[in-house]
């Protein structure tokens, strides 16, 4: 009985796992073929590890739990880079099914670079006024 | 209290973490792992300014409960997407305006949206009033909007946020 119930887990696991790699030909953008791995990630790999959870629980020298940390860090380090890539194709404005809003990419974009470069002005003017006590200095390019 | 113990949430965190690294649940390792516990977030107090507290932990257990829930209910929505004809698929982005301020509470939010499949936070404004969410396949904007703001971002304000 246990066997028919991990066999299912481990089935099922793979194939959402070859679905959400399937989406990455079927679909026809960018930000469409992002779904994929996302789905992969939580639900496919989740039933496989439970599948492997219980499964060493039953088989092996006591409880088994290392796969509850393997979907806590998939669960953090996932989305970060889900969220990072799409942020990238914003950044480069890659074409999109979806209709970006165009204007307000391109202000956030703008008010971003105006953010770092104040950013690193203000680095190299601190590391400036470091060494000489006398008075702020105007920054040399 | 402060300076000796910076983050009390994260040190029976580490020490679960630690306890699930080595598979047991000796006495040595659970003192080691309280041990790691304390160091570790004294040690990386710079990254974490802000003091983190959860008001209403009952909350957060059920919001974690919706979220896989949800996570699978959408697994199978999209897995049909994605073996149905791409063509027909109406992909959208969503602006979608934040009542939560707290950092952690935040990023909460955008890693749950993403991790529902379906829906891929894509952008959070710099002043952190609006996320932009792409959408897979959504007809109508307004509806998700409000499941976002109702399903996700209340518990979670009720959980990190006094009010």
């Amino acid at each position: 009985m246990l066997d028919y119930l991990l066999s299912f887990l481990v089935l099922f696991g793979a194939a959402l796992t070859f679905i959400g790699s399937l989406g990455l030909v079927r679909l026809r953008d960018f930000y469409t073929r992002l779904h994929g791995p996302t789905k992969a990630t939580t639900l496919g790999v989740g039933s496989i590890l439970i599948a492997s959870a219980v499964f060493f629980s039953a088989r092996g020298t006591g409880i088994s739990l290392h796969e509850i940390l393997v979907t806590l860090f998939l669960f953090i380090t996932a989305p970060v880079s889900a969220h990072l890539l799409a942020k990238a194709a914003l950044h480069l404005e890659l074409n999109s099914l979806a209709k970006i809003p165009r204007k307000k990419v391109r202000e956030a974009n703008a008010l971003e670079r105006a953010d770092q470069t104040q950013a690193t002005k203000q680095a190299t003017d601190n590391a400036e006024k470091i060494p000489s006590t006398d008075g702020p200095q105007e920054p040399t390019q | 209290m402060r300076q000796l113990l910076p983050h009390p949430l994260l040190t029976p965190i580490l020490a679960g973490i630690w306890l699930l690294l080595n598979n047991s649940i000796a006495p040595g390792q659970i003192v080691l792992g309280l041990i790691l516990g304390w160091l570790i977030p004294l040690l990386s107090i710079h990254f974490w300014p802000e003091k983190v507290y959860i008001y209403r932990p009952l909350t957060l257990l059920r919001y974690i409960m919706v979220l896989l829930v949800d996570i699978v209910v959408a697994n199978l929505i999209v897995a049909r997407l994605i073996l149905g004809n791409p063509d027909r698929l109406k992909p959208a982005f969503v602006k979608v305006p934040l009542d939560i301020t707290s950092d952690l509470a935040i990023s909460l939010l955008v890693s749950s949206i993403t991790l529902t499949p379906g829906t891929l936070s894509a952008r959070l404004s710099l002043d952190r009033k609006y996320l932009l969410v792409h959408a897979l396949n959504e007809a109508d904007p307004d509806a998700l909007v409000a499941t976002i703001k109702y399903r996700y971002e209340r518990l979670l304000k009720e959980a990190f946020e006094k009010c």
